[in-house]
């Protein structure tokens, strides 16, 4: 695509606007992007482009009263991360969210990661059952802090046991 | 805990050897692992940080990899030691700021590290003098298969090895090279390039300084793809394809300035010469981006006598940590830039 303005270089720039429902689009190259005052970055970081993505499908799910809506206040029973912390640090809480907040975490993996959804390459040699006996040991730790804080140690005694059987 | 020589001496992995090392210094893999059973970073008590510290510590440092690695905690060194390891590439400015228990595992030849407790539970790194990610690879895998018998790690069979960020997540892995590039820069090239890295998913930033404003034209391309694509399809491509590219354009880059605009390099590399064998204050910056040139000097065989080994150890000890390691005490700028200055004078005026 040819660049609007100087009607010379290829446009890289693209830019849409929305204003009253009305939507004007344009075309330009970096040059006279940076003419017309529009900061042209080299690279995007990583975080920032995550943000946006997160940014937008809030809006996009925000909008429908569908079953497709993502709760934002679902909370990790396993660690305690919420949908809207993940949002704002961009980092999860332990492995089970990534089931606890599958709905959610797809479609940003999926854009995150050129579409790919699954695991193709190593496999640690010691793969455990299934991810359920991790958040399995998860559970467990979380109790046995319960337990020792409550001074219960007959019971603490007991999940450790069961921690070191299973690890 | 730090060795106290490291401050003196330049890293193996940039010391101007291996393949095509006039262009790529210095190639890594970086792989993201987390425990099994343990919280992410972000959820994690300061006791079970200690557990997980201390886990990983005692599984790595009871491994043969060939040389006696030593522990760094990071919460006991002081800034300048942090500042030291950041500016040999060894730890991440994260790391090294971080709160909380973490540390890390540094092999003497500076060709693995092992972070524990930054974003990941986990993350190993592997350094080699140019283009020599194959040979990086098979040595992390090794390094990872050993810490696997030792401990846990989460993963799932759908989404592979799980790491807090899901832009790591599955293989875990980071490829990255080193590239000086200072023809392609120069032509005004340097944007064709940014612009195919970002199109083909890859993440491209400068080496020095920060942001995308690159000092002293060095970039660090790594992938960003880490999930659905195999850890050795990742290498082979970046090694293969991807790096033998960069470096065929260069090349024509820096055979066209030599053809068409000789005088012009020539000067510039001669006004760097100029200046650096004869200021008496000179920031980090201005020496960055006046010893890129001579580099590339060196390199076009329009400087003689002078080593690329020198260079780069100029790179490395004139940064500030490693000034005042080597003086033995903190430094305010001003003073910084005299001492660095001298240090300049001294190498190359011996040359």
């Amino acid at each position: 695509m040819q660049c609007q303005s100087c009607k010379q270089n290829t446009a890289t720039i693209h830019l849409t606007e929305i204003h009253g429902g009305q939507r004007h689009e344009m075309h330009l190259c970096e040059a006279c992007a940076h003419q017309q005052g529009l900061a042209v970055k080299n690279q995007i970081p990583l975080n920032e482009l995550l943000s946006t993505l997160l940014a937008v499908q809030t809006q996009h799910y925000s909008g429908g009263g569908s079953d497709e809506m993502i709760v934002e206040d679902i909370e990790c029973p396993h660690c305690g991360m919420t949908l809207k912390r993940f949002r704002k640090e961009l980092l999860l809480g332990c492995p089970a969210d990534y089931e606890v907040f599958d709905k959610a975490l797809r479609p940003i993996i999926e854009k995150s990661q050129a579409q790919n959804t699954s695991h193709r390459g190593k496999v640690p040699s010691k793969v455990p059952d299934d991810t359920r006996q991790q958040i399995g040991l998860l559970g467990l730790r979380k109790k046995l802090d319960a337990a020792v804080k409550a001074e219960d140690y007959e019971t603490a005694a007991k999940l450790r046991d069961e921690i070191n059987r299973l690890q | 805990m730090i060795p106290n020589d490291l401050s003196s001496r330049i890293s193996k992995w940039f010391d101007g050897s291996g393949p095509g090392a006039d262009i790529v210094i210095s190639s890594r893999v970086r792989l993201a692992r987390n425990l099994a059973g343990f919280e992410f970073l972000p959820c994690l008590t300061k006791q079970r940080k200690t557990d997980v510290l201390e886990k990983l510590k005692d599984a790595i440092l009871s491994l043969d990899i060939g040389e006696d690695v030593f522990f760094v905690n990071m919460a006991d060194a002081s800034s300048l030691e942090q500042d030291l390891l950041v500016e040999r590439h060894l730890i991440s400015r994260q790391h090294a700021r971080g709160k909380g228990p973490r540390g890390v595992i540094i092999a003497p030849s500076e060709s693995f590290t092992a972070m524990i407790n930054e974003e990941d539970h986990l993350r190993i790194q592997v350094f080699q003098a140019g283009l020599q990610l194959k040979e990086c690879w098979e040595k992390i895998n090794r390094i990872d298969d050993m810490i696997e018998q030792k401990v846990q790690y989460a993963f799932s069979g759908e989404y592979g090895y799980l790491t807090a960020c899901p832009t790591n997540l599955g293989t875990g892995i980071r490829v990255s090279v080193m590239l000086h590039l200072p023809a392609l820069k120069m032509t005004g090239q340097i944007e064709k390039f940014f612009n195919a890295a970002r199109d083909t998913n890859l993440a491209i930033r400068g080496l020095f300084g920060e942001g995308t404003d690159a000092v002293g034209d060095f970039f660090q391309l790594s992938n960003q793809i880490t999930l659905g694509v195999s850890e050795l399809d990742i290498v082979s491509e970046f090694s293969g394809s991807i790096v033998p590219r960069i470096v065929e354009y260069e090349k024509l880059a820096r055979a066209e300035l030599l053809t068409k605009q000789k005088n012009a390099v020539d000067d510039k590399i001669q006004r760097a010469l100029g200046v650096l064998k004869n200021a008496r204050l000179i920031s980090s910056k201005e020496a960055l981006f006046l010893l890129s040139q001579i580099r590339m000097g060196v390199n076009l065989g329009r400087v003689k006598n002078i080593s690329i080994t020198t260079i780069n150890e100029l790179f490395m000890l004139t940064q500030p940590a490693h000034l005042q390691l080597n003086k033995g005490r903190p430094l305010d700028p001003d003073s910084r830039d005299a001492v660095r200055a001298e240090i300049i004078r001294s190498k190359l005026c011996r040359n």
